[in-house]
């Protein structure tokens, strides 16, 4: 039957078309953009394919490029005349791709805009070699020759290929020598030094108690001694290392002819992305993930991995929800079962509930204020006089961010804990208290075990909330590259005073505040895929975890 | 029967059950006081936030404050003579006298001793007959001479220490920056009434008034030899054409403008770029017409002057371009003190304040940008001999008129928070009018600070409003369609997809906004106004296309599954907007847009401006209002809806008429704490904007949101200084806000849910 465009809009049927295509919007904004930074983020580890072409720049200069298409988009002729190109007048539209042509210690960047038309000779020669550095960002250029202290061992032209495999065993052999002296280094010398600053700080301490007597300086001074040899016989094993470690290095050359000498001391990896095959690509990618997930930054967080940032928002988020639970379920069973239910608890309740509305930069205003500068400022000069005018809790720190984001999500736990204790019948509480138990009794072993689910819902969701948080971090205790974990070998093991590094404020920092931010682009979207992982999986967590106990405990909803 | 009641009443009273039931007593105790201790401390903990801001925030609008000290008369040689001037230093422990024998004498604060008397290099028959007012910041003063001559003297007081490292006390210098020879200012070596000096980049200019209001210049190229260290002094004099009889000349520091003020009340106004030919460029009345000129000084920067009359007012005049386009001397504001002469003026030397004294000893502080007058008092009897305020303008110090000396402690930690500083229109130095201005620091001690709270708060409903404007009509009209007209199964997916939006942290949605939408919007800008037409448009060609098909196939979807075939109409149509962007660029705007903008239009363009704001935090915002909303239109009762229906009226009618009325107060809670949500956002517009503070709502540029202007300031603001007081006013004003939306909107739901369950 068909009906007339009148009827039909008399029906209200395009309202209520309309209305649909606003939840058809939303839902697939939310997963229109999870794909894009999902295919963004996940892309980035492929070994991309390098492009030689034949290229001819604004001036009319021609000159050969290598490096990554990162992307191709397509512009109008008019802003592109707008740029000094000349363009036909009868064509409307060009493409033009960004390269990274890397090896930015000879060019001076590593990316470049080039129009498609003016490139010729596109090709993709097999024996090209990305080679990733620790400084300087990736090389892209052919592999001559293989020296080691200072002689060579083997050339060969573009085109060859027969030192690829020696290569490739100079740069495993190399990166075991990194990883050595990486740990004597962050281990043994960074004990040692470590010790050094608690004997000076000591040292202060005795003299600020006057009870710097000849005896207990010479203790000190003792224990520094033996110290200071240790370190002495660990900086020869170091030096030793290190003399080892620089006695390769490649003979390389750019794809326009500038040749390089590249030590191995530099090189964290080198590749062929042309000659692979499908199985080396994949053990390549999963080789760059588990870099990804479990190395430090390099090269000004451009580069590398963001292990320390995993591990410092995992770290805070645990000694937030250690601090927010007890209190929040406390606050939650105060106001539901002991407190007066009258108009004064019906306010508190409904500010408690508010609160979760605050803006979060609100409480990192008061984290920075009272935590970090009066509370920590107080502690300071009470407990740490040695250190001063050196702050240790008078900074932003792991322990404020933590308050901080307990303060934060006290809420949340609170809101949830009381919905769960409302849900639980009275019969159950009244039953209890027949049977004799004590309002205490019954709070332990019956209301409390059947508002766990709840209470654990809360807490999840606190922590996903904690775990996406950055605009109070960035006052209380965030930085973009800590020295050190929080948590090391040296006693107390926890060091609750010093600053950590967060996946929020790295997304933010290294795309908002990096110099080279187009090097850094496909990190920010690996790093927000990793974060939003995290938390949608919480979140799904405290879903699964509320339905379950939920089954759980449905035969008492009467 | 007896005995077994018996046997249990006594093991329920043997000592063993006794013990037991008072331990089950105390424990029930312990944990009734433990947890309402352990409750009532979080919820003590939780409003301690609004405490502690209104605490951080309280000192900004308290009164300063004015305590005499010392009060005291000087002994012996130190008590001789007039004095001509003192100076004050830091730490408020020695000040300097200069008296017009020649004398330096140096004077301890707590208690008038002096610390040693040095005499000034002059001849035997030399005597000061004028000093050149300070400099606030440099106490650098230039020694009028009784035959024409000048002298410039320095004083320094540095902290001095002992080989421990204990603090000795305030050690005071007198040095002379052009040696102890005295320059000739008038050749004709008549007594100088009035000197003044300014200090420039390349060395010094010097004023002076002798005989009947005659003017002399002289200015001092000084060059330093950088191998021997010596300075060379070059004197240029110059003649300003002596038109009227003057009091006071000042210079501006780049020497390019010199005030000369006239004895009848006018000023002149001449541009001394060539210092040889002086150019008249305005004659200005600085006083009603039967009032006087009192007192002149330069404010801190010697951007502006400050001009008391005898009227008890102090001026504020700057030069700033009129409409023409050209400099003209203008009182940009006025300060009043009582309606007696204003005796002294003295400038504080690190912020825009100063002290005015009138002729009956009342003493006014003032703040010039604030427009703020923090102490009025009556501190002495009659018009002071001298007046001094030290370095941090904590103690001003005053020569009362027999001579004695009195010291006052000033607290008045932030002169710069008013309301009309903080909120109005603010006429700034150097500016051509009155504006709202956030500019919080800059890069020297007289930098004035410009604390305008409004483009911030603009800024922030500006960001707020794009956010709502794309937000309210797709979470409203989702959330009617999800609760009225899904189908149940479907609901159970979409909901919880829409409301894991609201997990995403914002971080996310900033990164994206600023690095992919950013860009992306930038180059595809017809898309999107293409997309806001073609969407609504395509949906309805659908769904009326659909209408059409023939019932074999409509029926293959059952009731409120329909949703599902807009999936791929709404990306279609996503897609087809930003391919057709291009081709819509080269036919209607010749192929640049944001050139058509810019020429064209006069309207200004930035990368990361409002659309992309608007979007990213609508973004943000949907899951929330959308939320809230479904549940509010979901729990209407279901007899309403069926009776509507049965009357005969159509879905869409019983939706409009009947659901939609009772649900909307649920609706308008939903919106007001979407809003509180955008108000509050902090990471998104702190990425996606370019946090320029600016005052429209120009939907190309961006705009400083107070939360992202906390974020950036915070971590570089002096503790306690005032901008981090009003940083916390600002985050004070958001936690005001959302905190009263949100509990407005809970008042409503709740009212809203009793509603229901009597229906």
């Amino acid at each position: 039957m068909r009906i007339s465009f009148k009827d039909w809009v008399k029906s209200g049927s395009p309202w209520i078309w309309l209305n649909a295509g606003a939840v058809a919007i939303s839902v697939m904004l939310v997963l229109g953009l999870v794909a894009i930074i999902a295919v963004r983020g996940l892309a980035h580890f492929w070994p991309a394919e390098l492009q030689e072409s034949l290229a001819t720049d604004l001036q009319g200069q021609q000159r050969m490029q290598l490096g990554e298409v990162v992307e191709v988009e397509q512009v109008t002729a008019e802003q592109l005349r707008g740029a000094g190109y000349e363009v036909h007048a009868d064509s409307d539209f060009l493409n033009r791709q960004l390269m990274k042509v890397g090896n930015r210690d000879i060019y001076g960047f590593d990316f470049r805009w080039v129009l498609q038309r003016d490139l010729q000779d596109i090709s993709y020669p097999p024996y090209a070699v990305a080679m990733e550095r620790r400084e300087w960002g990736n090389f892209y250029g052919y592999l001559l020759g293989i020296t080691e202290n200072g002689e060579l061992l083997g050339e060969q032209e573009r085109g060859e290929n027969h030192l690829w495999e020696e290569a490739q065993k100079r740069i495993d052999r190399a990166v075991d020598i990194y990883w050595e002296i990486h740990a004597l280094e962050k281990q043994d010398i960074g004990a040692i030094n470590y010790e050094l600053e608690q004997l000076r700080l000591e040292e202060r301490r005795l003299e600020l108690e006057g009870e710097d007597t000849p005896e207990n300086l010479a203790r000190l001074e003792a224990e520094r001694q033996k110290w200071d040899q240790e370190y002495q016989a660990l900086l020869q094993r170091l030096n030793a290392l290190n003399e080892d470690f620089s006695r390769d290095s490649f003979l390389m050359e750019t794809t326009d002819g500038y040749k390089l000498e590249i030590g191995l001391e530099e090189v964290v990896r080198a590749y062929q992305p042309n000659n692979m095959n499908l199985f080396q690509q994949i053990g390549h990618y999963f080789d760059k993930v588990w870099e990804f997930v479990s190395e430090d930054p390099r090269e000004a967080n451009t580069e590398g991995g963001i292990f320390p940032a995993i591990f410092g928002t995992v770290l805070m988020v645990l000694i937030m929800s250690v601090i927010v639970t007890p209190f929040g379920v406390m606050a939650a069973v105060y106001l539901r079962e002991y407190a007066k239910q009258g108009f004064l608890t019906r306010t508190i309740r409904i500010a408690v509930n508010n609160l979760a509305g605050v803006p979060s930069i609100v409480y990192g205003v008061f984290g920075l204020g009272f935590f970090v500068y009066f509370v920590g400022g107080n502690l300071d000069e009470i407990f740490y006089p040695e250190a001063l005018p050196a702050p240790t809790f008078g900074t932003p720190g792991l322990m404020w961010a933590s308050l901080t984001l307990a303060l934060l999500t006290l809420p949340v736990v609170i809101v949830a804990t009381e919905e769960g204790l409302s849900r639980i019948p009275r019969s159950v509480r009244e039953g209890s208290l027949a049977l004799g138990a004590t309002k205490a009794e019954t709070l332990w072993r019956v209301v409390l075990p059947m508002a766990s689910p709840a209470m654990m819902t809360g807490v999840i969701l606190a922590v996903a909330r904690a775990a996406g948080e950055v605009a109070p971090l960035m006052l209380v205790g965030v930085v973009k590259l800590a020295p050190n974990l929080p948590l090391d070998g040296n006693a107390p093991f926890l060091h609750l005073d010093r600053q950590f590094m967060h996946l929020g404020f790295h997304i933010y920092d290294v795309g908002f505040q990096s110099p080279n931010v187009e090097a850094a682009r496909p990190l920010v979207y690996a790093t927000a895929l990793m974060l939003v992982a995290v938390i949608a999986s919480l979140n799904l967590a405290a879903i699964a975890i509320r339905n379950r106990l939920r089954e759980k405990f449905r035969a008492l909803d009467m | 029967m007896k005995t077994a009641s018996s046997t249990l009443e006594r093991e329920l009273n043997s000592p063993k059950t006794q013990r037991r039931r008072k331990y089950r007593h105390l424990g029930d105790g312990l944990t009734r006081y433990g947890i309402a201790t352990g409750g009532i401390g979080v919820i003590v903990a939780i409003s301690l936030i609004f405490f502690y801001l209104l605490y951080e925030v309280f000192p900004l609008f308290q009164d300063a404050e004015i305590e005499e000290s010392n009060h005291y008369s000087l002994q012996g040689e130190a008590a001789e003579g007039r004095t001509l001037r003192l100076v004050a230093e830091e730490q408020n422990e020695v000040f300097a006298r200069i008296t017009d024998s020649g004398q330096v004498h140096f004077i301890q604060v707590a208690d008038g001793q002096s610390l040693g008397s040095h005499s000034l290099p002059l001849g035997a028959d030399q005597t000061i007959t004028s000093v050149s007012p300070g400099l606030p910041g440099d106490d650098i003063l230039a020694l009028g001479l009784n035959d024409g001559r000048v002298l410039l003297v320095e004083f320094s007081f540095g902290v001095e220490f002992d080989a421990q490292g204990e603090r000795i006390g305030v050690r005071p210098e007198m040095t002379f920056p052009l040696g102890d020879e005295t320059l000739i200012l008038d050749p004709e070596g008549r007594p100088l009434q009035d000197v003044s000096r300014q200090v420039g980049r390349n060395g010094f200019i010097l004023g002076g008034i002798v005989d009947q209001g005659e003017p002399l210049v002289l200015k001092l190229a000084t060059r330093t030899n950088m191998i021997t260290g010596q300075t060379q002094v070059t004197p240029q004099p110059a003649q300003l054409p002596a038109r009227h009889a003057y009091q006071q000349l000042l210079f501006s520091e780049d020497h390019i403008y010199t005030y000369a003020v006239r004895t009848d009340g006018w000023m002149d106004v001449y541009n001394t770029r060539r210092l040889r030919e002086p150019e008249l460029m305005q004659q200005v009345r600085l006083v009603p017409d039967t009032q006087e000129v009192t007192a002149v000084r330069f404010q801190l920067g010697s951007d502006s002057l400050l001009i008391g009359d005898s009227q008890g007012r102090i001026t504020q005049w700057m030069l700033a371009r009129n409409s023409d386009g050209e400099r003209e001397l203008t009182a940009i504001r006025r300060l009043e003190l009582g309606d007696h002469p204003i005796a002294a003026i003295e400038p504080e030397h690190r912020r825009k304040g100063l002290v005015a004294v009138d002729t009956q000893g009342r003493v006014g502080i003032y703040n010039t940008t604030a427009e703020n007058k923090v102490i009025d008092a009556q501190l002495l009897e009659a018009a002071p001999q001298a007046v001094a305020i030290s370095p941090r303008a904590s103690m001003l110090l005053l020569q009362a008129a027999d001579g004695s000396f009195v010291t006052f402690d000033v607290d008045n930690p932030h002169p710069e928070a008013s309301a009309k500083a903080l909120w109005g229109k603010v006429w700034y130095e150097g500016y051509d009018q009155p504006e709202y201005i956030w500019q919080s620091s800059g890069a020297s001690n007289d930098y004035e600070p410009k604390f305008s709270i409004t483009p911030l708060a603009l800024g922030t409903l500006k960001a707020a409003f794009y956010a709502m404007l794309l937000s309210v009509p797709l979470a409203i009209c989702g959330a009617m369609y999800t609760a009225y007209f899904m189908a149940p199964a479907v609901r159970k997916k979409v909901k919880p997809v829409i409301e894991l939006m609201e997990a995403l942290p914002t971080v996310i949605l900033g990164f994206f906004a600023g690095l992919f939408l950013a860009p992306f919007f930038e180059l595809h800008l017809p898309g999107i106004f293409a997309l806001l037409v073609l969407m609504p448009l395509g949906l309805l060609a659908f769904g009326y296309a659909w209408s059409q098909l023939p019932d074999r196939i409509r029926f293959l979807v059952p009731d409120g599954w329909h949703v599902l075939l807009l999936f791929p109409v709404v990306m279609l149509i996503g897609w087809f907007s930003f391919a057709a962007s291009q081709p819509l660029e080269v036919f209607f705007f010749d192929g640049d847009i944001r050139n058509w903008l810019t020429n064209d239009l006069g309207i200004t363009y930035d990368q990361r401006n409002s659309i992309v704001v608007g979007f990213a935090m609508g973004f943000a915002v949907i899951p929330t209002i959308y939320s809230i909303a479904e549940d509010a239109l979901f729990g209407v009762p279901k007899s309403l809806s069926h009776g509507s229906l049965a009357l005969g009226a159509t879905a869409w009618q019983t939706l409009v008429r009947v659901i939609l009325p009772t649900a909307s107060p649920g609706i308008f809670s939903a919106v007001m704490i979407g809003m509180g949500r955008a108000v509050g956002e902090t990471m998104i517009v702190l990425m996606a904007t370019g946090n320029t503070p600016i005052m429209n709502f120009n939907i190309f540029e961006g705009m400083r949101t107070l939360a992202a202007n906390i974020a950036v300031e915070m971590g570089e603001s002096a503790v306690d200084s005032s901008h981090y007081r009003i940083l916390f006013l600002a985050a004070l004003v958001l936690f005001g806000f959302t905190f009263v939306v949100n509990t407005l909107a809970e008042l409503v739901r709740q009212r809203l849910r009793k509603k229901y369950s009597t229906l």
